[in-house]
């Protein structure tokens, strides 16, 4: 129940705040360096490295993405008529978390720690 | 599916007269999107840096442009489906017009502003 609310949710999220930071940075790469600067300057500090805000949507963005990924292709198999019984149901609800959480820990260890 | 006449039932189209079409392509490009952002977060993840420079000079490949392309028409269609579906359903008075004629726009108005940039970038470096 949760789960699938919050499927409606992370799509809505994704769909503004999502798809306004993507063209926005398409629109400043394709604008000229000093407008791609600009963009830059909302997310990242003078040496490059993301401030708040970029922290902030980076992370809760990457979040938002996995969890409609993984609550996604859970609707994909009840689509096909399968996983109604109710205690594999709940534990592929419970499944989404676990997945969003590790996708999102291990995207910005890469980031962070492994690319550095 | 029990009533109606025995050709109503082979076309399949119910009383929406586009039968499954919409349900259909939303599930399609879930898959696109699937395979799409996967390539786009492991592309971005792997560039040496996001700087200017970098980035024009990545968008001006074509296996890019055209995967960035594609991601942009997949996405924006599957976001318009399925906020066209949240919609119709929370709102029943004349406000569920409004609102889908806002989507339309802002999901057409955002997908021709990205499209444009990513084929100036490809085919002009993106000088201004």
């Amino acid at each position: 129940m949760a789960v699938s609310i919050l499927h409606r949710a992370t799509g809505a999220a994704m769909a503004t705040a999502g798809a306004i930071l993507l063209v926005w940075w398409l629109v400043a790469a394709a604008s000229g360096a000093d407008a791609y600067r600009g963009f830059l300057d909302l997310l990242t500090t003078a040496d490059g490295s993301l401030n708040v805000v970029g922290y902030i949507l980076g992370i809760g963005l990457s979040f938002t993405f996995f969890q409609h990924m993984g609550s996604g292709v859970r609707h994909l198999v009840m689509d096909v008529g399968a996983n109604f019984e109710l205690k594999s149901n709940k534990r592929s609800a419970q499944l989404t978390w676990l997945w969003s959480v590790c996708a999102t820990i291990l995207f910005w260890v890469y980031l962070l720690v492994v690319k550095g | 599916m029990g009533s109606g006449t025995e050709i109503g039932r082979v076309r399949g189209l119910g009383s929406a007269k586009s039968g499954a079409h919409h349900w259909w392509m939303h599930r399609l490009t879930a898959g696109s999107n699937f395979l799409l952002m996967l390539w786009f977060l492991v592309s971005i993840a792997r560039l040496p840096a996001l700087d200017y420079a970098t980035v024009i000079a990545w968008l001006q490949t074509p296996l890019a442009a055209v995967p960035m392309l594609l991601l942009v028409i997949s996405v924006f269609a599957h976001f318009r489906m399925g906020l066209q579906t949240v919609i119709e359903d929370y709102q029943h008075d004349e406000t569920r017009v409004v609102a889908l004629v806002l989507l339309n726009f802002y999901v057409i108005g955002m997908g021709a502003l990205a499209v444009f940039s990513i084929l100036k970038i490809a085919f002009s470096g993106g000088a201004a």
